[in-house]
């Protein structure tokens, strides 16, 4: 039952305010889209070998919410939420994504992304796309410094190798 | 360490990579120092355009340049780049392990699916 590895998710950034992840699944997309929105699957993929997601819910409506906390190895939590704004089963999400760690203005809408996860199927296999877009670059460079202080990892080893030349 | 990691990101450095043509030119000079003759031979731009590209990522410290006889020479500054470089790295990873997770999770899901006649 070993699992078919389809290589590693490939990381671009196709616009100053896009992320883009993308990635290939041994499996129909029915299935990619079942474990994508299911609270007690998301739990066992989600937390990126780096902790225990001890909460997952998911509200999958549109105008639903979506809350996602992981306890990291080192005992710190870190939590995500957003609202879901477009939804067509095994095709296509598109959710708002709030780091909960990140400072949030008094007033106003909470800073955060827009995410569209697309599920594309041809032969049994499925290309998971998922398209971050934060609504201005000053969001975007937030989001990316506190990614780093909620160190999804290694911030402080990154910080040691600023020194460090590429090549 | 908040303003560590401030100043560590160097945002400017995102924009300048995000934008394609800026990347093709620190690919191109991923293979060594280069005239700007050649990048626009390379680029197939209008010199001006290729300058303005190379302006931004100068202003970023992702080139440095040096003047030889009447020649400006370009190179690619790694150092500068490597913050951001490293976050993609690390943004990356962190997918990839939770997709390799996925990966297990698909693949009972397929076997269930193929046992019950039903992904129910």
């Amino acid at each position: 039952m070993a699992a078919t590895s389809s290589g590693t998710a490939k990381v671009t950034l196709p616009a100053d305010e896009q992320i883009l992840i993308t990635r290939e699944f041994d499996a129909p997309k029915h299935l990619v889209y079942k474990a994508w929105t299911t609270p007690e699957l998301v739990k066992r993929w989600w937390n990126a070998k780096r902790g225990e997601v001890t909460i997952a819910e998911i509200d999958l409506r549109v105008g639903g919410t979506w809350r996602y906390v992981m306890e990291a190895d080192g005992g710190v939590e870190v939590g995500f939420h957003g609202e879901y704004r477009e939804i067509v089963p095994d095709e296509r999400i598109v959710s708002t994504e709030v780091y909960e760690g990140m400072p949030q203005p008094d007033d106003g809408p909470e800073l955060g992304t827009l995410n569209t996860a697309t599920f594309t199927e041809a032969d049994g296999r499925t290309t998971l796309t998922v398209l971050v877009e934060a609504p201005s670059k000053e969001i975007r460079d937030a989001i990316i410094d506190s990614g780093m202080e909620a160190g999804m990892q290694d911030a402080m080893d990154l910080l040691e190798q600023v020194a460090i030349s590429l090549r | 360490m908040t303003d560590m990691a401030r100043a560590a990101t160097t945002a400017d450095a995102f924009n300048a990579v995000a934008e394609p043509r800026r990347r093709q030119i620190l690919d191109a000079l991923a293979g060594g120092e280069r005239p700007v003759n050649d990048l626009v031979r390379l680029l197939g731009l209008a010199q001006p355009q290729v300058s303005k590209h190379l302006r931004v990522l100068r202003e970023v410290g992702a080139v440095d340049v040096r003047s030889e006889g009447r020649q400006r020479l370009y190179r690619l500054n790694g150092q500068a780049l490597k913050p951001i470089h490293d976050w993609v790295k690390n943004y990356e990873r962190s997918w990839s392990e939770r997709f390799d997770q996925l990966d297990v999770v698909l693949e009972e899901l397929k076997e269930k699916e193929e046992v019950d006649g039903s992904d129910e």
